[in-house]
């Protein structure tokens, strides 16, 4: 079962909540997917109070953990009231935590986020860290304090799939006991199952499902995406081979000629 | 006493960040608050002393990837 800051879960997939058509969608999706934990955001509460507390009432009915994140923040300071505030309001010391570097990739500043994570880390918080897939920022980041990794596979939102597949292997290669995510970059259920088959112990996702056709239908496909790529991984899986080699047995073949 | 408010200038008569929240109807209890980039808990918001220029910001839980 997958541990994450000790927290026992059987689905492996954790989805975002943002860019649904509906509310009800969000909730048939959420429930479609198995998922046990959402990521929520902290915004400007531009009505007096009820926006947020509608949004949060639909999630509490889910039943669901909540990640909260820092998404959309630039700097070390921004990332940590943002979390403080998330932890005050949410009564969680989960953050997932984004510090953001550059506008057009929304790749993240691997040199704020190592600041952020000790300092939140020190303060207490279970920090869930975007990151890329750099092995040494990894490593800074585990010294910081983080017992998650989460490295994107491709730009957030891009929907491209596993870009530097590699890249995910040395990571997973090093870093055997530390549960590693997938997060950001996800586009279609076979990228969610090829980065699951490498061993990673979870994905996190959210425009693939949210943007989908049929988004419900999206969340239960990527469910078992997820679910086959981690029983895949655990089966063990054959490795290319440069021949044929036939699957039926040639022996006790009948000659005709 | 003018402040800015979710990035928005105001101007306010309340002098404490619960009073700003009471003045600009906010209610319930799905809000964090911040006054010059730091956390005000729920709790403290009745001491929180605002001043000529201070900054705030009322945030909620809303749809977040």
């Amino acid at each position: 079962m997958l541990s994450l800051y000790g927290r026992q879960l059987s689905s492996r997939l954790l989805l975002g909540t943002a860019q649904y058509p509906s509310p009800a969608v969000l909730a048939d999706a959420v429930r479609a997917s198995k998922t046990e934990v959402v990521t929520v955001s902290l915004r400007r509460e531009m009505a007096g109070g009820q926006t947020g507390g509608q949004f949060w009432s639909l999630i509490e009915q889910l039943g669901v953990a909540v990640l909260p994140n820092t998404a959309g923040c630039h700097s070390v300071k921004e990332a940590v009231t943002t979390a403080h505030m998330a932890r005050e309001l949410l009564d969680t010391n989960w953050i997932k935590l984004e510090v953001i570097g550059n506008h057009d990739t929304l790749q993240p500043d691997v040199f704020g986020l190592v600041e952020a994570a000790r300092i939140l880390s020190g303060d207490g918080f279970a920090v869930f860290p975007y990151t890329t897939d750099d092995l040494v920022v990894a490593e800074r980041l585990l010294e910081a304090g983080c017992q998650v990794l989460m490295p994107w596979c491709a730009p957030i939102g891009s929907a491209k799939g596993p870009l530097n597949i590699d890249a995910l292997r040395t990571l997973r290669g090093h870093f055997a006991d530390v549960p590693l995510v997938v997060d950001a970059g996800l586009g279609r259920p076979s990228h969610a199952a090829a980065v699951m088959e490498l061993g990673f112990d979870a994905v996190l996702l959210n425009t693939a499902v949210a943007k989908a056709g049929d988004p419900v239908a999206m969340a239960s496909a990527f469910g078992k995406a997820v679910e086959a790529g981690h029983e895949a991984f655990l089966a063990g899986m054959l490795e290319p081979r440069d021949m044929a080699v036939p699957s039926t047995p040639v022996i006790g073949k009948a000659v005709f000629s | 006493m003018k402040l800015t408010v979710n990035g928005k200038a105001q101007d306010v008569a309340a002098t404490t960040l619960a009073a700003l929240l009471a003045e600009l109807e906010y209610e319930g209890r799905w809000l964090a608050t911040a006054h010059n980039g730091e956390l005000v808990r729920a709790a403290e918001r009745g001491e929180c002393r605002l001043a000529e220029g201070d900054r705030i910001e009322i945030l909620s839980p809303m749809q977040g990837g």
